[in-house]
């Protein structure tokens, strides 16, 4: 047995000095939080697991393993690169245009990988939902962990090309692309455990986020820079495209990886508005935790 | 010893499900005003409160949807209760299906640290026990191979190896033991008892009463999401077989009432069967040494010169258990057309404790069945604890040499 050695006298004097612990997810309220996200640190070395679990087996019988999560958006940028770069004309206004678009594709790939797969996550983790308590919190981060890796392959060529087109260099503007992330850590993070929670009791969630995904990448200047969007949308819609998280995360990046060498122009107070879209991230993710706590109870039963 | 030291609370616990007829977004909308209509409550557990105290083995058992999985689904944290609440202490380690952790794409090594990580182990415990795990489980051989290529068998043994080998105060287990072949069962009930000793308290949910009785320190019996008996796992066994009794009775008066055309009365029926105990009333249970006394009344409308009467007794299993029939006695019956009764007279009989059922036929000389009642009566042999098993015999046990 796996080291134990006690006595049944043994286990019931400490199992009598043990607290006692209510069965299944913790209570309401800001207390509720604090008591999910301990238990969710409990399981951290879980977390890790299934993250690893998710990147194993998406590429496991494939000779190209991981290289084949390179392939969607090296392919993207390529086809984005000729199509609206060369043939549409967008490469004109926009000096070094192949990193401009990769530095907005490779955050937004990581913010849609992260709802699109935490959405589908509780579903996906069915057979564990129903058959062991752990907290259902960490199915999500989960989903984020294994998007947070291919982010990070995708981040380190989008440091190569840059390095070798010119346009990284050290100084605070580094700070902007560590914002964006923060930034798409929060909202993508929020959001995905909010339809992850929602999906179990709305299958058609999945399928719409999927379609909303799409029209969100067109809704951020990735392909595009903002000005052009600026000098066409009417002012109210124009302070809810750039003040939100996503063109926001997108434009701290290419501050970031781009701007400085090929004359960008910033957006005005971009720093604060980061700052408060992170606020408000923090917020919508705390009642995103809320919902989702609220919901968990019944995930069982509706899987 | 810290007597009374109790590990489960489960406290006015009641969970009402929603069974709803339509999931989609189309659906929902265009039945929005009419919701009502495609909801259903159900109650699967009713003001249920129970205290579970360490080192005790404790049996649920019901007929299928009485709630007792439910119930064990509610102390595992996996069910929120709808009212009530349940509170327990100490490590928990669920059995609910086997491999739910196991991941299809992953070897069995990967699944063995994955899956103990979900039931609480640490790397570093689980590296300490993975050897014993695999020597449990008997698959050495396929342990790198994806588990998507085992047999089910496999699956199911590596499964468990590594459920037992994590170090649980409480232990759900839900029918899970009657999987793998006669000696992985065996080596997985071998594991319940070192548990047994070692103080770990159980919550077994299981059909077989066999184990209800063999294991259990006590039985909780549910029918219909309300505790119907607490107490001594023989006595909440034999409840539970009224209970089945009960709805067998239901049920084949419900079938009679609608198939009652389809007897094939031009070959002759069975009117009645009634069993008794000699010197005892129809219903008392039968005592060891007692004479049984089963008559069955026939009839034939065109008539029959040559026939058969015949009762077979078979246990809760279904195991038949004693067969005779009026060709075996050599008994002439002579014509039948009227209602005529033939009384069975079984001399001495030692059946074991449970419940048996006798079940009558009607045959032709050619031994063509020409009418079957399975289960016409039922009657109840009590607990004797002295001894387990189908057949009675008084155990005088001695020891020789010192």
């Amino acid at each position: 047995m796996a080291g134990s050695l006690e006595s049944p006298t043994e286990r019931s004097a400490r199992l009598l000095a043990e607290p006692w612990q209510y069965a299944g997810g913790p209570s309401s309220g800001v207390s509720g939080t604090i008591a999910s996200i301990r238990e969710i640190w409990e399981q951290r070395r879980l977390l890790r697991l299934l993250t690893g679990r998710e990147l194993k087996s998406r590429y496991k019988d494939s000779a190209g393993g991981f290289l084949w999560s390179l392939a969607k958006p090296l392919t993207q940028l390529f086809i984005y690169y000729l199509v609206i770069g060369q043939f549409l004309g967008a490469a004109r206004g926009i000096e070094n245009f192949a990193i401009y678009i990769f530095a907005g594709l490779t955050v937004y790939t990581l913010f849609s990988e992260i709802v699109g797969a935490g959405t589908g996550s509780i579903i996906a983790n069915s057979g564990l939902v129903k058959k062991v308590y752990l907290p259902r919190e960490i199915f999500p981060l989960a989903a984020v962990g294994s998007a947070l890796f291919n982010f990070a392959v995708q981040f380190v060529i989008l440091i190569i090309a840059s390095v070798v087109v010119g346009t990284l260099s050290f100084g605070p503007q580094l700070l902007f692309g560590l914002g964006a992330l923060v930034l798409i850590l929060l909202w993508g993070t929020a959001i995905g455990l909010l339809l992850a929670a929602l999906n179990v009791y709305l299958r058609d969630i999945q399928y719409l986020v999927e379609v909303v995904l799409l029209l969100l990448m067109w809704a951020s200047p990735i392909l595009y820079s903002w000005q052009q969007a600026a000098a066409i949308l009417p002012q109210w819609l124009l302070e809810i495209y750039v003040n939100s998280p996503i063109t926001l995360a997108v434009l701290g990046f290419q501050e970031a990886f781009w701007s400085e060498a090929s004359n960008g122009v910033p957006l005005p107070h971009l720093a604060l508005r980061m700052l408060i879209a992170g606020a408000v991230g923090l917020l919508a993710l705390f009642g995103a935790q809320r919902v989702f706590s609220r919901l968990q109870g019944d995930f069982a039963q509706e899987l | 010893m810290a007597s009374h030291v109790p590990v489960v609370e489960i406290n006015d616990v009641s969970k009402r499900f929603i069974i709803r007829k339509e999931k989609s977004l189309k659906e929902r909308l265009v039945n929005a005003g009419r919701s009502k209509q495609f909801k259903e409550d159900f109650w699967a557990l009713k003001n249920i409160s129970l205290e579970i105290e360490s080192g005790t083995t404790i049996g649920l058992i019901g007929q299928n949807g009485s709630g007792k999985s439910t119930l064990l689904k509610t102390i595992g944290g996996i069910i929120q209760p709808t009212s009530g609440t349940v509170r327990r202490r100490g490590r928990l380690a669920a059995l609910l299906e086997l491999g739910a952790g196991f991941h299809q794409d992953l070897t069995g090594r990967e699944n063995v640290y994955l899956n103990a990580s979900i039931l609480g182990l640490s790397r570093k415990q689980t590296d300490l026990y993975f050897d014993d795990i695999v020597e449990f489980s008997g698959i050495k051989d396929f342990i790198d191979t994806q588990v998507k290529f085992y047999s089910s068998g496999m699956y199911v043994r590596l499964a468990f190896a590594v459920a037992v080998h994590v170090d649980p105060d409480l232990l759900l287990v839900d029918e899970v033991l009657a999987v793998g072949d006669e000696a992985f069962q065996r080596k997985c009930l071998d594991k319940i008892r070192s548990f047994q000793r070692e103080g770990r308290t159980i919550v077994l949910v299981t059909h077989s009463l066999g184990q209800i009785t063999e294991f259990c320190d006590r039985a909780v019996l549910l029918n219909r999401g309300e505790v119907l008996f607490d107490g001594v796992p023989h006595e909440a066994v034999k409840d539970f077989r009224e209970v089945l009794e009960e709805r067998r009775q239901d049920e084949a008066e419900e079938h009679n009432a609608t198939h009652e055309e389809k007897v094939p009365v031009n070959n002759g029926r069975i009117l009645a069967t009634t069993v008794h105990a000699a010197g005892r009333a129809e219903g008392d249970p039968v005592q060891p040494g007692d004479d049984l006394i089963v008559r069955v009344t026939y009839e034939h409308p065109t008539g029959i010169d040559d026939w058969i009467a015949a009762i077979q007794i078979d246990n809760v299993q279904g195991v038949p258990v004693y067969g005779t029939a009026s060709l075996r006695t050599g008994l002439e019956l002579g014509t039948l057309r009227e209602p005529r009764t033939v009384e069975f007279v079984l001399r001495d009989v030692q059946f074991g404790t449970g419940k048996y059922f006798i079940n009558s036929t009607l045959m032709n000389s050619e031994k063509v069945h020409l009418h079957d009642v399975p289960q016409a009566v039922s009657f109840d042999v009590p607990y004797y604890d002295l001894a387990v098993g189908l057949v009675h015999a008084v155990p005088e046990i001695r020891s020789f040499g010192a």
